[in-house]
């Protein structure tokens, strides 16, 4: 479970001898990375202010997605409250921001570690509270927390702002270097060096002593115990170093948005992370990125077209739970061994053929919920809806059975090519095991 | 004063065995199954719904027993088809797909009934005075909730601590292995178990759909508090969670009848705070205001004090 992608190459690195092959073993991947996220909002697509703000939303997400990790993935604490510690972060650095468009003379840059100090306190607080217990209560406790955070800013408005918000400038600053944040494209950097040094602190953390303390917690507290650990205080300290890179997320927030409001700290955005962290595979150092990347595109691409797109991301969750429990990092950890494999091109073959019905099944879905949701929530729109490139009419029954046949054609057709998916399966991961390429 | 008292504690009683109802489901699922169900307050919703439409095409009598038997229904096909696959890798993994129900629930709701709230008022039936009390009539429908809040403790007291099927269901829970070996269809009896806590879910929405406003977010509004009310009264105890419901109540609906300060409480011992102190905000915050985190802030004192909370019998 413990080890990543990330975490092999640091481990292969132990067998190289050549001095600068290891060096670049050990921390390649950081700088494909880092080339990557120079790189990205200068390619096609990414090119405009729309694309680069997408990528920086994609950067916060995949902050507080990795934060969020530290507690489920590293230190089994399932929380619904993980947007407390980014909202108070965002309201720590849009106070500061306020403060230094009245002439504090502190660089906007730096306004993140105020988000990250602010995190780390609320965690410290709330956290000596809510740590003492792990498990089902752990996640009863959080939930209660966040209400009672987000309740809290309705009531004092003189600091929260209430429903509006608190409201600052990144551009009324001193700007020495020259850079005042005016565009897009200075914002995106400076998130994503923000969010690359927060990556690699994180992942740094996994591999401290308190770092593999937490994963000893999460797996055997009471053996933890024995051996003379304190598994409440080893929750604890994972609770405050979270928390802190979640207030830096949520300054990294405040300064993209210039604003910090109430939905900051609410139950959606925690849910929302918890989400992420686990669609996207809470068992690799990389997986919750995967998933901020994955969500924040879809909630962004989704949102514009359908007023369903949150049942979307519901039932993809709940299909993750029952079919993918690892997560889509896991899925493709989960392939790694056998791509090499001679019996991978019959498998190929496999997933082509089921993945034609999945998708008759999922359009006549997709027809049903749109056909409803229009009904429903903008009947002033009328009846007829474009999807796929034809015009569907919601008033005639037609509509409703052609949806209902491709969704049951469809499921019944995709059940059938399982049998075939798993024999193929088998043979490739035999043969991957007989050519040893699992042994590691 | 009296009247003050008197009336406020009336409506906390109320509310306390709304909030009762709303959880007694929650507590059956969980002290049988140990499966914390997130989705229990979409069930609630989903009953409230269900009781609206049914009202509208065959009455409010019929519906107050076919709501709760379709959410029975649901939930048992939640558990069938979904629950029991996720039931082997452990709590977080139960809680997670509940979690994932919640959201699918709401959404789906929205689909069926729209964004907006239904107008779901009090039926003609049950919408006429009981009593008087200082002048303001206590309504029949009050009385029903209350009734059938009451019947549901006695239901689930008798029968998981008196009958046959409530000793082989509290035997699954610890021994599924050895139920199984002396016959009994132990998944048949998990399936029933989550049927039966669905369906008091869907009994309390019907009632509490009028109460409170029928509209997709109506999950949401209540879920939180549902968990504050299992966790005070102690995870899995049934007095606990009356208790726990009458307190919260009776705390809540006193704090929004007092209309004072800390402030005014620092004026009355002869303590002027500036306006300029930081704190001032803090203070002028009325406790009428205050009213919705007086559950969460009860809590946090109850982890602090006593974690196992009122009735529970072990830190579970």
């Amino acid at each position: 479970m413990s080890d990543s992608a990330l975490g092999s190459v640091v481990l292969s690195a132990a067998s190289a001898t050549d001095p600068p092959n290891r060096w670049l073993r050990q921390y390649g991947a950081w700088l494909v990375v880092a080339l990557v996220l120079l790189v990205l909002p200068h390619l096609p697509g990414f090119g405009n202010d729309f694309g680069r703000s997408l990528l920086t939303q994609m950067a916060i997400a995949a902050v507080l997605a990795l934060s969020y990790n530290m507690l489920l993935g590293q230190t089994g604490l399932l929380s619904f409250g993980h947007a407390v510690y980014f909202g108070l972060g965002g309201y720590a650095a849009i106070h500061l921001m306020r403060a230094i468009n009245h002439g504090l003379p502190i660089p906007m840059p730096l306004v993140p570690v105020a988000g990250a100090a602010a995190g780390l306190v609320a965690g410290a607080v709330l956290g000596s509270a809510t740590t003492r217990r792990a498990g089902t209560i752990f996640a009863l406790i959080s939930l209660g927390v966040g209400e009672l955070v987000y309740a809290a800013t309705f009531m004092l408005p003189g600091y929260f702002g209430g429903e509006e918000g608190i409201t600052a400038s990144r551009t009324r600053a001193p700007h020495p270097a020259g850079i005042d944040f005016g565009s897009q494209l200075e914002v995106y950097y400076l998130t994503a060096a923000w969010a690359l040094l927060a990556a690699v602190l994180m992942y740094a953390f996994t591999r401290t002593p308190l770092g593999r303390m937490c994963q000893a917690v999460r797996d055997n507290p009471e053996r933890v115990e024995y051996v003379g650990y304190n598994p409440q205080r080893v929750r604890f300290f994972a609770f405050a170093a979270s928390a802190l890179f979640a207030g830096l997320a949520g300054g990294l927030h405040a300064i993209n948005y210039e604003i910090v409001a109430a939905d900051a700290v609410g139950a959606q955005r925690s849910g929302t992370v918890l989400l992420m962290t686990y669609i996207g595979g809470s068992g690799h150092f990389a997986g919750p990125v995967l998933g901020a990347i994955v969500l924040t595109w879809l909630q962004a691409s989704l949102s514009g077209y359908t007023s369903a797109w949150l049942l979307y991301v519901g039932l993809f969750f709940i299909v993750t739970i029952l079919f993918a429990p690892a997560g889509l990092s896991g899925l493709i950890v989960m392939h790694a061994p056998v791509v090499r494999t001679k019996a991978f091109l019959r498998l190929l073959p496999a997933y082509a053929i089921a993945i034609v019905p999945a998708v008759v099944a999922a359009i006549g879905a997709i027809v049903l919920i749109e056909m409803s949701y229009r009904l429903s929530t903008q009947p002033e729109l009328g009846t007829r809806l474009q999807l796929f490139g034809t015009t569907v009419d919601a008033a005639t029954p037609w509509s409703w059975i052609a949806g209902a046949v491709l969704v049951a054609g469809g499921g019944v057709a995709f059940r059938s090519t399982w049998m075939r998916i798993s024999s193929a399966w088998d043979r490739a991961t035999d043969e991957a095991r007989a050519s040893g390429t699992t042994e590691r | 004063m009296l009247e003050l008292a008197t009336v406020s504690i009336l409506n906390g009683v109320v509310y306390g065995l709304l909030l009762f109802m709303l959880t007694s489901g929650l507590t059956l699922i969980f002290s049988m199954m140990g499966v914390l169900n997130f989705a229990h307050a979409s069930l609630f919703m989903l009953g409230a719904y269900f009781s609206w439409q049914l009202g509208r095409w065959i009455g409010f009598w019929p519906a107050l027993v076919i709501a709760p038997l379709l959410c029975g229904l649901v939930g048992a096909a939640i558990e069938r088809y979904g629950l029991r696959h996720v039931h082997k890798r452990g709590h977080v993994a139960e809680i997670l797909f509940t979690f994932g129900l919640a959201y699918v629930i709401e959404e789906l709701v929205t689909m069926i009934w729209g964004r907006n709230a239904v107008a779901n008022s009090v039926p003609k039936v049950i919408d006429f005075s009981l009593f008087q009390v200082f002048g303001s009539s206590f309504p029949a429908y009050k009385g029903l909730m209350m009734a059938i809040s009451v019947a549901m403790f006695v239901f689930l007291y008798v029968a998981l601590k008196r009958t046959r099927i409530g000793l082989v269901i509290q035997a699954a829970l610890t021994h599924p292995h050895m139920v199984s070996a002396l016959g009994h269809d132990v998944p048949g009896v998990f399936v029933l178990v989550f049927a039966v806590g669905s369906a008091l879910a869907g009994l309390a929405g019907v009632i509490g759909g009028f109460m409170l406003l029928t509209q997709p977010t109506l999950a949401h509004a209540v879920g939180p508090i549902v968990f504050v009310v299992v966790v005070v009264g102690g995870l899995g105890s049934l007095a606990g969670a009356l208790i726990a419901s009458m307190l919260i109540g009776i705390l809540q609906t006193f704090a929004v009848a007092i209309d004072y300060s800390l402030l005014d409480l620092f004026r009355t011992l002869g303590i002027v705070v500036a306006r300029s102190s930081p704190l001032h905000d803090f203070y002028a915050v009325k406790l009428s205001t205050a009213a919705p985190i007086v559950p969460y802030l009860l809590l946090v004192l109850m982890l602090v004090v006593r974690p196992r909370g009122l009735m529970g019998r072990r830190d579970a």
